[in-house]
């Protein structure tokens, strides 16, 4: 365990370090292990290694255990849809310190499910029959309608056809009425159905009712408004009425056999109208005593669902954590005796009085007779990283995170991201009335941070809520930015004093600097507002902004070669420190180190030299005089000495390192054979707990390829890396030109036409661009913007985020995990 | 377009491609099956499934679990998958899926109509049917009397409707004309199926014309050995074979006068790729036949996966899991009755 600090040089940096691990081993005994566990979780800060990772399940101690718990959980699901089915919500509130039997909840459990599913059952056969008889209902009803309705058009027609008679009476009435006389004796008796047939099917249903009748049917569908509950189902669906006349039993037969397939329910009907209004007072009867025992029976079914919310959320809350329990306990490998239990895993150092006092707690409290045991294990293996973060530098640690998690005790980047990650921002986002916008919508988030964090938000919300911090520093420097560029909505304000031009005379006009005399000092903080708006505006901020993304660029880049040297000088590494670390801070600083300083020499003594052509002729024509370029006297031996130093770090950056390493592995494999005997127990102790620590295998091509790789990288990057900070002042140039676009294309364009309604709809687009494009997406890419840069010029000068989280066993988690 | 595929596949097919590779990676591994093997009861196999794919399908099942349950749970997971592609699915695909369903509904009409013979309730046999193989008319099929009636009132309505045309006869349904109209429409599907794929054409057809191939000669074999025997003439099974795959038509003749099992073994021996079937098998034994079958049938569905771009990737995945389906309920009903010696004896490993 690296547990020894850096050297004496610089500070330990405990800040930049994840906390120092150590593998741990717990023996406890089998009967204070259900305890102790469950008192670890509670603590949080040991990550149990799986030992036993090669057997199923099924096969471990505790299967069982689990079993039951899956088997609980079950029925707390049962619950928690029945109770939102009712409509019936569980107690929010957990009531902490109440400890709950496990072996209870599981005998109370039992007997609530199976007297919920008694109760459910006898609903269901109460609901079954009342829907029964609403579907009867509607029958009588629908059916009743088409019988009177027939009855009244075949009177009708009799009479029709009586009054024709009367009136034809001459000819035609003896034939007519011998026809009707055969007609009665002849009449065959028709039979008939009805029922209720679900519409979508009903098409079907009468076509193969045609079919397979041959057509000797009459069928007549009369459709039900409202949607009615199938009895057998017990689901809502449309249905249609149908009446089915037929003649002779095998119809009939065919015709029930039909209904049958197709789940069309038939009920009884009599033609006679005496009959139907009986049966339908019979009905309505039966309907509302159902009605009033339905009532009741659901009445005695939500008081159950009520007592089962009370202690919902608690029950809940103790199956998973049981279940928790159990899984961890099956991580754990049983002893040979089978008296104790031994688990390893990793925690923080600091950490191990608080898991001996767990222990203790565990083993009194368990009435056990023999304490558990806790000791340090010597590993090989790579510890997980923990860093420990509150509420403001998790955000800041997770964008980290996002790239790859910290190795072991490497210096974390973290700590600079959450200055600089802003900062980065702030430049391309320079704007003080955004800042203060967003400010303000962070500061909302941030005071109701109580009420936002105990609910569930969605997905954006629950992003913007995660990084509120991040958003919060990050208008904080937007705002500074906006006032160093003098930017409000891309409005100047002379803010700290009145600019320091004016015009010579009353003539000159606003859009030229030709004319203007300094009267004042200089501004005294930011850009002059005398600017905006000029024809030399751009030039001038181009220049500036330009200039100044090249300083922050090299700026950060030294500090991320300055964090390499920190983690060498961590982890002892002599051989990354001169041959890795020195020839590329010569490299940098030698080519943009120096340009660096020609800005500043540039702005000091407002030269007028041409810093491209001495950057570019620095490496065409190194001899050549510089001639109206020289800034500063001897520019020429500085130049060639820096060159010079440049070219000779590439190969002192390519060459030595693998060498070096080389010979180191050679001596160090040496050294091995006559190392062992002095601690033979030492190294017995290890082989046994760590799984023995083989030879790493040493391959010189790889480690030279490697290298060279590192250095082709490192040298184009340099140039690339700089290049690319030029990103700060291209989205710096496009949110002002935007912002002064909004502006003056739209509300003073509005503003111009004098008239009230244009006016309001150039402040409503003003406002609503304003929101969206600028406030919204220019945020959202000058943070990918600010990302980037973080990820790929600054952290990869020194960052191998190749390590694993610190992922211990703890009961926060528990109770959010949603399945 | 044979060879081109890979420009113009991903356009409707590669969404559905990725889905049933992904699919494919949830099948069980023989990792997995040692496992379940090894299980003491049901709860133990639900336990292990509910870290498998089937999981969220078994969770909800109160504990003392029923072979059947847990079978129906992994059909309704395989019915799932399939109708969430057949909604994706553009054309030609989605008849392609249509089509793999086919064999399901033959099968349903097929045991429907056996069960009202024997008076069995229509809910019942409804719930045993396959739900791949369900249309909306499928009870109704107890109404009929006869070949002739059951086309016209039922079945001309579904896509089965054109098998028919070859087995409409007045004759009364009894057990033999049943078994035998389950076989010429098996034979009508598996000619139309083998149609429809050659018309797809480049890498489906050629791939499919292979499984379907082995099916038919599969089915050649079964239909062979089952009707040795009986009183169907070497014509009328000679009938029942379908027109295309290895053995036809030289193979046909030689099967349709197989008097035993060792002539059929005979046969199948001249041919190559079923020697090593048979060759696996000593003399007079045909209850190997089967697993020797489904092993063969598993190895090629499994190398419909090498290739890219083809739709046989869905005809291979919807056979592999009811493979492993058949072989759940196997070792579920071997676990249930306490026979765990015999659970090798049928289950068949993919990967």
């Amino acid at each position: 365990m690296a547990e020894s600090h850096g050297g004496g040089c610089c500070p330990p940096m405990d800040l930049m370090r994840s906390e120092p691990m150590q593998l741990v081993q717990v023996i406890v005994p089998m009967e204070s292990a259900h305890l102790t566990v469950s008192y670890l979780g509670d603590l949080g800060l040991l990550q149990f290694k799986d030992l036993n990772s090669e057997k199923s399940p099924f096969q471990r101690t505790y299967a069982a255990q689990i079993k039951r718990c899956g088997e609980m959980a079950r029925k707390i699901r049962f619950f928690k849809d029945q109770m939102s089915k009712a409509g019936v919500s569980p107690k929010l509130i957990l009531e902490k310190g109440i400890d709950i039997d496990f072996d209870d909840v599981e005998v109370k459990l039992d007997e609530l499910e199976s007297e919920l599913v008694e109760i459910n059952a006898n609903n269901d056969k109460l609901q079954r029959s009342y829907n029964e008889l609403v579907e009867y209902k509607l029958l009588l009803d629908k059916a009743g309608e088409f019988f009177a309705s027939a009855h009244r058009s075949a009177t009708a027609q009799q009479s029709e056809i009586e009054s024709q008679q009367e009136g034809e009476d001459t000819l035609e009435s003896p034939l007519l009425q011998e026809d009707k006389s055969i007609d009665a004796t002849k009449q065959v008796k028709l039979g008939f159905l009805t029922g209720l047939v679900p519409r979508e099917k009903s098409m079907v249903f009468e076509r193969i009712l045609f079919r397979a009748t041959r057509g000797n049917i009459f069928i007549r569908q009369s459709v039900i408004e409202e949607s009615v509950v199938d009895p057998n189902s017990g689901e809502k669906a449309e249905k249609n009425v149908f009446v089915v006349f037929y003649s002779g039993e095998r119809a009939k037969s065919k015709i029930l056999k039909i209904c049958e397939a197709f789940g069309a329910n038939r009920y009884p009907f009599s033609e006679e109208l005496g009959r139907q209004s009986q049966m339908m007072t019979e009905v309505s009867g039966r309907l509302a005593e159902l009605k009033t025992t339905i009532s009741a029976g659901l009445d005695q079914r939500n008081i159950l669902l009520e007592t089962i919310g009370d202690q919902f959320e608690q029950w809940n809350h103790k199956v998973r954590k049981e279940k928790a329990i159990y899984h961890t306990l099956n991580m754990l490998s049983l002893d040979v005796t089978k008296k104790c239990l031994v688990g390893e895993g990793w925690s923080p150092v600091f950490a191990a009085t608080q898991i001996q006092d767990a222990l203790q707690r565990a083993a009194v409290d368990s009435n056990s007779q023999v304490g558990s045991i806790l000791q340090v294990l010597r590993t090989k293996e790579m510890p997980p990283t923990f860093f420990r973060t509150n509420k403001f530098t998790t955000a800041f640690q997770e964008i980290v995170d996002a790239y790859g998690v910290a190795k072991y005790q490497e210096a974390n980047p973290t700590v600079f991201t959450i200055v600089t990650f802003p900062f980065l921002f702030a430049v391309m986002f320079g704007d003080w009335g955004h800042g203060i916008c967003i400010l303000l919508a962070t500061m909302y988030l941030i005071l109701r941070e109580k009420k936002f964090s105990s609910q569930k938000l969605g997905d954006i919300m629950e992003m913007a809520f995660g990084g509120r911090y991040v958003i919060f520093m990050m208008s904080l420097f937007s705002i500074y930015t906006g006032l160093i560029y003098n930017e409000f909505f891309s409005i100047p304000y002379p803010l700290f004093a009145s600019s320091a031009y004016d015009c010579r005379d009353t003539a000159c006009s606003e859009a030229t600097t030709i004319g203007l005399i300094k009267t004042r000092d200089t501004y005294p903080f930011g850009v002059d507002p005398v600017w905006h708006g000029t024809r030399s505006e751009l030039p001038f901020l181009n220049s500036l902004k330009m200039k100044m993304s090249i300083l922050l660029g090299v700026a950060q880049m030294n500090l991320g070669i300055m964090m390499s040297f920190f983690n060498a000088k961590f982890f002892k590494s002599a051989v990354n420190i001169w041959f890795q670390f020195v020839p590329q801070m010569i490299f940098l600083n030698c080519l943009f180190g120096y340009l660096s300083v020609l800005i500043i020499i540039k702005w000091c003594t407002g030269s007028q030299a041409d810093l491209y052509h001495v950057m570019i002729y620095m490496f065409l024509s190194p001899m050549d005089d510089l001639g109206e370029n020289q800034l500063f006297p001897n520019q020429k031996i500085v130049q060639l000495t820096f060159l010079f130093l440049a070219l000779v770090s590439v190969p002192w950056m390519l060459l030595p390192k693998p060498f070096i390493l080389k010979k180191q592995h050679e001596a160090r494999h040496e050294g091995q054979a006559y190392a062992q005997l002095d601690e033979t127990d030492e190294s017995l102790q290890v082989e046994t707990n760590g799984g023995g620590h083989g030879h790493e295998e040493f391959e010189f091509s790889e480690i030279f390829v490697h290298q060279l790789i590192h250095t082709i990288e490192f040298v184009l990057g340099a140039v690339s890396n700089t290049a690319s900070y030029l990103r700060l002042w291209a989205l710096s140039l496009a949110h002002s030109e935007l912002s002064s676009v909004f502006y003056e294309k739209v509300l003073l364009m509005a503003w111009g036409f004098n008239n009230i309604f244009i006016l309001i709809i150039g402040i409503l687009v003003f406002i609503f661009a304003t929101v969206g494009v600028l406030l919204v997406m220019e945020t959202l890419s000058a943070f990918l913007h600010a990302l980037r840069l973080h990820w790929v010029e600054y952290q990869n000068k020194f960052y191998e985020g190749d390590g694993y989280k610190f992922a211990p066993f703890t009961f926060t988690l528990v109770g959010n995990e949603d399945e | 377009m044979y060879g081109f595929e890979a420009l113009t596949f991903n356009i409707h097919g590669g969404y559905l491609e990725a889905i049933v590779r992904g699919h494919r990676a949830g099948l069980l591994t023989t990792a997995d099956y040692n496992n379940l093997c090894q299980c003491e009861n049901l709860d133990d196999i639900k336990m292990h499934l509910s870290a498998t794919k089937y999981g969220s399908y078994l969770q909800n099942e109160p504990s003392p679990l029923h072979t059947t349950t847990i079978v129906e749970k992994c059909t309704l997971k395989l019915v799932d998958d399939y109708k969430h592609m057949l909604c994706q699915a553009t054309e030609p695909m989605s008849s392609f899926l249509e089509y793999i369903r086919y064999g399901h509904m033959i099968d349903n009409v097929v045991l429907i109509v056996t069960g009202t013979l024997h008076e069995r309730d229509v809910q019942e046999l409804i719930e045993k049917c396959h739900p791949l193989g369900m249309f909306d008319s499928i009870a109704t099929l107890a109404v009929a009397q006869n070949m002739r009636e059951l086309y016209r009132l039922v079945l001309v309505d579904t896509p089965l409707a054109p098998y028919f045309s070859e087995c409409l006869t007045s004759e009364d349904l009894d057990d033999m004309n049943i078994e035998i109209m389950r076989n010429t429409l098996y034979k009508a599907y598996l000619e139309d199926f083998y149609k429809f794929c050659q018309k797809l054409g480049g890498a489906t057809s050629e791939i499919m014309s292979d499984l379907l191939a082995f099916e038919a000669d599969r089915r050649a074999v079964n239909i062979t050995i089952n009707s040795i025997g009986t009183e169907l003439t070497r014509e009328d099974r000679k009938k029942l074979y379908s027109n295309f795959g290895l053995l036809y038509p030289y193979g046909h003749e030689e099967l349709a006068i197989c008097e035993d099992i060792d002539q059929v073994r005979g046969v199948m021996e001249k041919y190559p790729p079923y020697q090593a079937i048979f060759s696996k098998m000593s003399y007079g034994e045909s209850q190997m036949l089967d697993k020797a079958f489904y092993e063969e049938e598993v190895r090629r569905l499994c190398l419909a996966f090498e290739q890219q771009f083809h739709y046989a990737v869905f005809f291979a995945y919807m056979r592999l899991r009811e493979q492993e389906i058949r072989n759940l309920m196997w070792i579920s009903e071997c676990v249930a009755q306490n026979q765990k010696s015999r659970i090798h004896d049928s289950v068949v490993y993919m990967f």
